[in-house]
């Protein structure tokens, strides 16, 4: 009875059989969970973040519980993108799904030699550029905080490649639309939000942070009106299409953050809870738009009334 | 591995922390190997909770049995389910212990709860050895008639001398290795980090080899998000970072750079 709806997005260039992908960080290269979920179902698979060189990340303890979640601190640990098409990509390719690299450096060159190295490898359809990962002291979240920072990279990263460019914005900023827009006047195809929330647990008897790095960042549950509100005001500010992210746990966040105004949708902490969660969400987007009339799923993003 | 919902069959408390969960998992149990665990979302956390993994005590005739110890939230709320409860169960995983010791004899050395996996090595084994097995006192001492039903030699420390001799485990290792009728053995080891370490130290004197099961706080379980990970080295000599949930958790011990 459903199956008229059309699933299909364009996600900036990015043609996905469906809106939903999998966050970077939380599906490793999905060679992982081959044996739990039909990867090739999938919109599209995003993957860990990559640098130029192997980075071995940060120490342990790398993650903690929290109410609503858990703080993470890995610290991009990763094969370095030429590790990365070498060994890992093959399979994401021979599964037929769109895969987009996180890519995340130390300088405006690192960002650009990792994304042309990206540019004509089979599968990749479109870089994430990390800009906001709190977990590294170099890179990632030093890009995010500033708007001219963030245009400067995307500028200079579109010289060297073809692929699609999705930035992927920092949530704690004060205003997002100023970043959506940077980014968008820039030559991003995309956007990406939100990433974890930087955040900090300390163990009250040993008074000592749970973290070996300290601080950390939020997923999960917790996260996920914080990222509803960011999508929705960066999606007025930008025409350029939003993959959402944060705290989907089933198909209702995930038509929330579409109705807020995302084109495509991401899940993440949920997949080390339930690994199905993604297969769940495409379902419940498509008997959604069955039970609202609505033709595709297209039809849901921006539909919020105000 | 598998992804299924494993109803509670039985639970039980084996001493004062400590409790015996057993679960129908015929998928499970069908391929389970001694070393490997399952990770189990506990019914009644909550939306947000993580899994968490457990090593596998039994596997036989669609039972799958968990020896755990309550030390947190987690384990807390499992503790309470009862038969005709449902817990959600992703396994087996990781790569377990190696069974095959030729003619070498099984010494086992367990700290505490780390018994459980290797009261399953010694069953699948076919074959009698050794338990070396210590905790800081007798209710921390668990499963040990298991070995005994098999004819093993069963050695017991306990820290306040509660049960067996006094000491650590790594006391009852050192006697063990200067008599000569164990030696040629093949070390398997469950426990702690620090008598893991120590274990693999003595083996290494000792020109033995050891097989150390490492207990890693885990996120996803199947080698994705890269919390348990663990510096290793290779026979070559150079190092590598490898997740304890994939790659592991079963590790001889000259691969382990603690």
């Amino acid at each position: 009875m459903v199956n008229d709806i059309d699933l299909c997005v364009n996600l900036g260039g990015i043609a996905m059989k469906n809106p939903v992908a999998v966050a970077s960080g939380t599906f490793g290269y999905g060679c992982e969970y081959a044996g739990l979920v039909d990867v090739s179902r999938l919109g599209a698979v995003t993957v860990k973040g990559v640098r130029l060189q192997p980075w071995p990340g940060n120490p342990l303890p790398r993650h903690v519980e929290v109410p609503g979640g858990m703080v993470n601190a890995i610290g991009l640990q990763g094969p370095g993108v030429d590790g990365l098409i070498r060994d890992y990509l093959p399979f994401l390719h021979g599964a037929g799904v769109p895969v987009i690299v996180n890519v995340w450096g130390t300088s405006e060159e690192e960002y650009a030699e990792v994304a042309a190295r990206l540019d004509g490898v089979p599968g990749v359809a479109g870089i994430e550029l990390n800009v906001s990962c709190p977990n590294v002291k170099e890179g990632g979240h030093a890009f995010g905080t500033d708007p001219r920072i963030v245009a400067a990279l995307v500028a200079a990263v579109r010289r060297r490649t073809r692929l699609p460019l999705i930035p992927k914005l920092a949530p704690n900023v004060p205003a997002i639309a100023v970043f959506a827009r940077a980014a968008e006047e820039a030559g991003a195809d995309a956007l990406s939000l939100i990433n974890t929330i930087p955040a900090m647990v300390i163990d009250i008897e040993t008074r000592r942070p749970v973290l070996a790095n300290t601080v950390g960042g939020l997923s999960g549950p917790a996260i996920h009106p914080v990222a509803v509100k960011l999508v929705w005001e960066a999606s007025r500010a930008v025409r350029i299409p939003i993959l959402a992210m944060g705290g989907i746990t089933g198909p209702e966040q995930a038509i929330e953050f579409m109705i807020a105004g995302a084109a495509a949708v991401a899940v993440g902490t949920a997949n080390f809870i339930d690994p199905t969660t993604p297969l769940r969400v495409i379902a419940g987007i498509e008997a959604y738009c069955a039970r609202h009339g609505l033709p595709s799923a297209r039809a849901l993003t921006g539909s919020i009334r105000i | 591995m598998v992804d299924c919902m494993a109803r509670v069959i039985e639970q039980h408390r084996l001493s004062a922390d400590y409790f015996m969960l057993r679960l129908e998992a015929p998928e499970v149990t069908a391929i389970a190997r001694p070393g490997q665990f399952v990770h189990v979302r506990v019914t009644g956390l909550g939306d947000a909770a993580l899994r968490r993994p457990f090593s596998i005590y039994g596997a036989d005739q669609g039972v799958l049995a968990l020896v755990y110890k309550t030390v947190g939230r987690g384990t807390e709320q499992l503790a309470r389910l009862a038969t005709g409860d449902s817990v959600s169960v992703i396994g087996p995983l990781g790569n377990g212990f190696p069974l095959d010791c030729g003619e070498r004899v099984p010494l086992l050395v367990a700290g505490g709860y780390g018994v459980a996996p290797l009261s399953f090595l010694a069953r699948r084994l076919g074959r009698r050895g050794v338990l070396l097995v210590g905790a800081r006192r007798a209710d921390d001492i668990l499963c040990t008639a298991d070995f005994t039903d098999l004819a093993w030699d069963v050695r017991v420390a306990t820290q306040d001398g509660s049960r067996g001799e006094r000491g650590l485990v790594t006391d009852l290792l050192d006697a063990c290795l200067a008599t000569s009728p164990v030696v040629p053995a093949e070390i398997y080891a469950c426990g702690p980090d620090g008598m893991l370490r120590a274990v693999g130290e003595r083996a290494a004197a000792a020109g033995v080899r050891a097989w150390l099961s490492l207990d890693k706080h885990m996120v996803c379980g199947v080698g994705a998000c890269l919390a348990c990970v663990q510096r290793l080295r290779r026979a070559d000599g150079t190092e590598w970072i490898g997740r304890v949930c994939h790659d592991g958790p079963v590790f001889e011990a000259r691969e382990i750079v603690w």
